[in-house]
C-alpha cells in the first residue's frame, strides 16, 4: 500500500509532458556511482488490518497505565485529560495544517497560539510568552542562553533542585556557548540559599531555580527574590509546573525574569515522554522580547480593520536572520500548545485551582500516613507541593517490585539519578481507596 | 468574520469540567505553604464545555490543512497524513506509557522503535540513528555537536561549518548555537555548490560542509563525491540536512554519498501531520566513528532484552528530558510499515514526477531561473509579473483566495520572487491540473488586472493582515 494515485495512463501523459520516456531519465541527474543500485531492504506492505494487528500485538508486549495505579512524576505528570481535547485537536484543519506561512488562511492556528501566549502569561505572572519550545529540558536550556544574551555574562547558578535530566540538557546547549555553570547544592530537598549567596556576584548571567522543585519542594521564593536583587544585571530564571501555579503566587511576583517548564500536566498524554512542550515567558521589555527564541504571534488588522493575527518579531528568527538568530528553532509544539490551551480553557480558572488543591491534598494525605510508618519516611513534609521523597532502610528496588506485583507503581527510584530514596507524585485522579492500599502495602513491609 | 476570543466568552461561575471528589479528610493547606505563597487571582476563561468545543471548532474553520487540499510548500513535503497513523498511536498500550517505567514494561515501544532506527538506517545509509531529536533543527543541532565533541576527543580544533547560501536558515542558525563561526559560500550559476569557492573556504579549521542534497533548488548536487573529497581530505565531516530526502528514497542514499551525519524529517518524508507548526521528530543518523558521541541514552539490544544504555562516556549528553517526540515516531514507524522499501520508492518516483509535470507545464507563463534538472522540488521566480505590478507575495495571497495554499516563498534567497513548489507524491494529476490552471489564471489577472491580485486575498475569513503593525505595535496576549 501506498499513498499514489496517478494511474498507468496519467503517469505516460506527465512524462510525455516532461519530454522523458520513463520517470528513470528524471532520475539521470543523480550520479551512477552515488545510486542505490538494489532494492531498500525495508520489511513494510502491510494492510491497514495487518498493521492494526501487528501494533497490537507489539502494545501487548508492553505494560502501560492501564495496568497500574501510578505515583510516578519526575517531569511528567498523570494529570486528567478532559475527553473533549482529543476530540478537538483531531479536527484535521488543526492537526495536518502547516506553520501558518499563509496567515490568511492560519488564523485558527494563529488565534490558539495567541491565547495559549496569553495563559501561559496568566498562569506565570510574565508579560510576554512565546509560541512554543520542544519540551520541559531544552526551554530551560532556551532561557539560559537567552539570559546569557541579556546579561552578557557566561556564569550560570543552577540549583540542584533543578531536574537531573534539565540540567543535563542545560551542559548540552550551554558548553558550546563557552557557559560556566556551577551547581548550587542542597539544603535538605531546597536550594541552600547560603550557597547561593556565596556564589552570587555580578558576573553571574543567571540564577536557575525549579519552583516546585524536582522533589516537590517549593523553593523559599522570596529570599532568593531578594539575594538575586543585589545585582542588578542578575536575571532570574524559574522554571515551574503550571498545575502548582493553579495554586501558587506565580514566578513573575517573586522577580522572574525568565519563566519556563514543561507545558505536559496541561492536558497531555504521558506518550512515554513526547511530545511535549516547553513554554516560555518574560518580562515585557524589550531588552529581553528582542532576544525570545521562537515563533510569537500577535494581533494586528488587516486592511479593512478587522482583528487578525500574525507571526510576528520575525527578525529574532532563523529564516530572517540566519547566523544571527536568537535560536535555530522552527518547528515547535505547536499541536501540544493547542491542547494546552483547550485544557486551560476548559479548565479554568476555578479548574486549574481545583487540579492543583486536589492534588497537593491528596499528596499531603498519602505523606502523612507514609510518614507514619516505621520504614519510611517523607524527607520534605513541610514544604512539598503534590510530590514528595521517601526515605526507607528497605531496599528501594524491592520495595518498588514488591508494589509492582500489586500492580501500583509506588514512584520513580531516584537511583535512576544516582541517588537514594523514592519520589512519589499524587494527582488528583488517585483516589482514597488507592491511597489507604498502597499505606498497607508499604506498612506490611 | 471573525471568531472571539476564548476569555471573551467567560461569565463568572461558569464551569465545563468535573472532577473526582476529594473523598479524604480535609487538609488544610496552610499547614504546609506560607499564606504569602498562595495567588491572589487565576484570570483564566469561564466558561462551559459546550462554548470551549463551539470556540475551537470555529477557530478550526478558519484553517487550511492537507486534507482541505493542495499544500505546495517547498521543502516542507507536505504529503497526505494517513489516518490509520493516528489510530494506531492513541493505541493505549502504546501510548499511556510514563517515561520513568521499568524497561521491562517497555519492551514492545522498545522492539518498534529499535525497528524503526534500522530502517532509518537502512533508508539513509547510516550505521547508527538516535531518536532523541524533536524537531529538525533540533537534529542540526543534535548532528553539530556531535561533529564537536568529535573533534574535541580527537583534539583538533576545529571552529567553523561552511554554508550555502541556499540553505534552509535552521542550518547557519544550528551551527551558531553548536559554537561554530559560519563560512557562507554563494552557489554557482547552475544553482549547485561551486567546486572553486568551496575550495577556497575550505581549510584545517573547517569542522563541516552543510548541505541538501538535492539542495533547496530541487536540484542534485552532481559533484558531490568531489564535493566529499575536498572536505574530507581537509580533515572535516559532511552534514546532510534530510529536509529533501523525499527526492532520493530508494534511490540514492545520503551515506553512499559519503555524509558523516545527517538529520531526518520524519514530519516531512515520512507523513507524520505538521500540528500547525509541530510536534516534528529530527532523528539523527552518524557512521561507525560518530556512534560514540550520541546523545544518552541510546536504545540497545541483548540476546534477550532491548534496553537503555546510559553509560556512553564520550556522549554530548541529553539534548532532550526523556527520549524525544515517541508519539510521532510511532506514526512514522506505521508508515514505513504500511509502505515498505518498495512503496517508500514509488513515493519518490511519484514525488519526482509530479514536480517535473508542475515544472513543464509553469516554466513557460513564469521564469525558471535555473535550468538544471531537479528532482521533488523547483523554484520559479515572479520576476516577470513583478514586473507588471503584482509580487510573488501578491500572487501568493491571490491562491488563498482559490481555497488553495501557496508555494513557499522568497526562499531559496538566491533566487529573486522565489516561488518554491513540491506537490509530493499524494497529489494526483487533478488536483496538480487545478493548481497549475488556478497560477496560470493568476498570471493572466496581473496582466489584465493587477489592481485585483495586489489587493488580495479578498475571500479570506480575514483580508491582508497588517504585519508592519504588529511588529510595531506588539500586541502578544490578552
Amino acid at each position: 500500500m501506498d499513498y499514489v494515485s496517478n494511474t498507468v495512463t496519467e503517469r505516460n501523459e506527465m512524462l510525455k509532458e516532461i519530454g522523458v520516456e520513463t520517470v528513470e531519465e528524471i532520475f539521470n541527474s543523480i550520479p551512477e556511482e552515488v545510486k542505490l543500485k538494489r532494492e531498500l531492504k525495508v520489511s513494510g506492505g502491510m494492510s491497514e488490518l495487518a498493521l492494526k494487528d501487528y501494533m497490537q500485538e507489539i502494545s501487548e508486549k508492553n505494560s502501560s497505565l492501564v495496568h497500574y495505579t501510578s505515583f510516578l512524576g519526575a517531569g511528567a505528570y498523570d494529570h486528567y485529560v478532559p475527553g473533549i481535547i482529543d476530540h478537538l485537536i483531531s479536527r484535521q484543519e488543526f492537526y495536518t495544517a502547516y506553520t501558518p506561512y499563509q496567515a490568511e488562511l492560519s488564523q485558527g492556528t494563529l488565534q490558539v497560539i495567541y491565547e495559549y501566549q496569553s495563559m501561559i502569561c496568566e498562569l506565570t505572572g510574565m508579560g510576554v510568552a512565546n509560541a512554543s519550545l520542544l519540551d520541559g529540558g531544552s526551554a530551560t536550556a532556551e532561557a539560559i542562553l537567552m539570559a546569557a544574551r541579556i546579561s552578557r555574562n557566561k556564569k550560570i547558578l543552577l540549583s540542584a533542585g533543578l531536574h537531573p535530566a534539565y540540567r543535563e540538557v542545560a551542559h548540552t546547549y550551554g558548553v558550546p556557548k563557552n557557559l560556566n555553570f556551577v551547581q548550587i547544592g542542597l539544603e535538605g530537598t531546597t536550594t541552600n540559599l547560603t550557597e547561593l549567596e556565596e556564589n552570587l556576584d555580578k558576573d553571574v548571567a543567571a540564577v536557575v531555580v525549579q519552583y516546585p522543585n524536582f522533589y516537590g519542594s517549593i523553593e523559599e521564593m522570596e529570599k532568593i527574590k531578594e539575594l538575586k536583587q543585589q545585582y542588578k544585571k542578575v536575571l532570574l530564571i524559574v522554571v515551574t509546573n503550571p498545575i502548582a501555579l493553579g495554586l501558587l503566587k506565580p514566578p513573575g511576583e517573586f522577580g522572574a525574569d525568565i519563566v519556563t517548564g514543561e507545558g505536559q500536566p496541561l492536558g497531555n498524554p504521558l506518550n512515554y515522554g513526547g511530545p511535549y512542550l516547553g513554554f516560555l515567558s518574560c518580562k515585557d521589555e524589550r531588552k529581553y522580547i528582542r532576544q525570545i527564541p521562537g515563533r510569537i504571534a500577535g494581533a494586528t488588522e488587516d486592511v479593512e480593520g478587522n482583528v487578525g493575527y500574525v507571526l510576528t518579531l520575525q527578525t529574532r528568527e532563523q529564516h530572517i536572520r540566519r547566523d544571527k538568530a536568537t535560536s535555530n528553532m522552527c518547528t515547535n509544539e505547536a499541536l501540544n500548545a493547542a491542547i494546552s490551551t483547550i485544557y486551560m480553557a476548559t479548565m479554568g480558572k476555578a479548574g486549574l485551582r481545583e487540579v492543583a488543591e486536589k492534588s497537593f491534598k491528596k499528596a499531603h494525605y498519602l505523606a502523612e500516613k507514609i510518614d507514619e510508618l516505621d520504614k519510611f519516611n517523607v524527607l520534605n513534609m513541610d514544604n512539598f507541593f503534590y510530590e514528595f521523597k521517601v526515605e526507607t532502610k528497605l531496599p528501594v528496588k524491592k520495595v518498588l517490585s514488591d508494589l509492582k506485583q500489586e500492580k501500583i507503581l509506588g514512584g520513580v527510584n531516584l537511583s535512576r539519578f544516582d541517588e537514594e530514596g523514592i519520589l512519589l507524585s499524587v494527582t488528583e485522579k488517585r483516589t482514597k481507596e488507592e491511597l489507604d492500599r498502597l499505606v498497607q502495602l508499604m506498612e506490611a513491609m | 468574520m471573525a471568531e472571539r476570543l476564548i476569555i471573551d466568552y467567560s461569565s463568572p461561575g461558569r464551569k465545563g469540567y468535573s472532577l473526582p471528589p476529594l473523598e479524604i479528610p480535609e487538609v488544610d493547606m496552610g499547614d504546609y505553604i506560607k499564606e504569602s505563597y498562595f495567588r491572589d487571582e487565576l484570570k483564566l476563561p469561564e466558561v462551559s464545555e459546550v462554548d470551549v468545543v463551539r470556540h475551537y471548532t470555529a477557530l478550526s474553520e478558519l484553517n487550511y490543512g492537507v486534507d482541505s487540499g493542495i499544500y505546495p510548500l517547498g521543502s516542507c513535503t507536505m504529503k497526505y497524513n494517513p489516518k490509520r497513523n493516528e489510530d494506531i498511536a492513541r493505541i493505549e498500550g502504546l501510548s499511556q506509557l510514563h517515561p520513568y517505567q521499568d524497561e521491562e514494561d517497555l519492551q514492545g515501544s522498545f522492539e518498534f522503535l529499535y525497528e524503526l532506527k534500522r530502517d532509518l538506517a537502512e533508508i539513509s545509509g547510516m550505521d547508527e540513528m538516535t531518536l532523541q531529536p524533536a524537531s529538525g533543527a533540533h537534529g542540526e543541532l543534535t548532528g553539530l555537536l556531535i561533529i564537536r565533541e568529535y573533534f574535541e576527543d580527537k583534539g583538533i580544533e576545529k571552529n567553523k561549518v561552511i554554508v550555502p547560501d541556499s540553505a534552509h536558515g535552521t542550518n547557519p542558525a544550528s551551527a551558531v548555537m553548536a559554537g561554530f563561526d559560519i563560512v557562507e559560500i554563494e552557489s554557482n550559476k547552475d544553482g549547485m555548490v561551486d567546486i572553486d569557492e568551496l575550495k577556497e573556504a575550505v581549510d584545517d579549521k573547517v569542522a563541516a560542509l552543510m548541505l541538501t542534497n538535492p539542495n533547496t533548488l530541487g536540484i542534485f548536487e552532481k559533484d558531490i563525491k568531489e564535493i566529499a573529497d575536498i572536505i574530507h581530505d581537509a580533515g572535516g565531516l559532511l552534514y546532510y540536512d534530510g529536509a529533501n530526502l523525499n527526492a532520493i528514497m530508494g534511490y540514492a542514499r545520503p551515506g553512499d554519498m559519503d555524509f558523516d551525519v545527517l538529520h531526518l524529517n520524519l514530519h516531512k518524508t515520512f507523513s507524520t501531520p505538521h500540528g500547525g507548526g509541530g510536534p516534528g521528530s529530527g532523528t539523527v543518523g552518524v557512521k561507525e566513528f560518530l556512534r560514540p558521541y550520541l546523545p544518552r541514552p541510546v536504545l540497545k539490544k541483548d540476546d534477550k532484552n532491548y534496553y537503555w544504555d546510559y553509560d556512553r562516556p564520550k556522549s554530548i549528553g541529553k539534548v532532550h528530558a526523556f527520549y524525544g517526540n515517541y508519539g510521532v515516531l510511532v506514526k512514522a514507524f506505521s508508515y514505513i510499515k504500511t509502505l515498505g522499501g518498495k512503496g517508500l520508492t514509488r513515493t519518490t518516483e511519484n514525488a519526482v514526477l509530479n514536480a517535473n509535470y508542475m515544472k513543464a507545464k509553469l516554466k513557460e507563463e513564469f521564469s525558471l531561473p535555473y535550468q538544471e534538472n531537479s528532482l521533488h522540488e523547483f523554484v520559479l521566480s515572479g520576476v516577470k509579473q513583478k514586473e507588471k505590478g503584482a509580487s510573488t507575495l501578491n500572487m501568493a495571497k491571490r491562491l488563498l483566495d482559490y481555497g488553495q495554499y501557496a508555494p513557499t516563498i522568497y526562499f531559496p534567497l538566491v533566487v529573486k520572487e522565489a516561488m518554491m513548489i513540491e506537490p509530493t507524491e499524494t497529489e494526483n494529476i487533478d488536483t496538480l491540473n487545478r493548481f497549475i490552471e488556478t497560477l496560470q489564471k493568476i498570471s493572466e489577472e496581473v496582466e489584465n488586472n493587477p489592481e485585483l491580485v495586489k489587493n488580495a486575498p479578498h475571500n479570506t475569513s480575514v483580508r491582508k493582515l497588517d504585519e508592519v503593525k504588529a511588529a510595531r505595535q506588539p500586541d502578544l496576549r490578552w
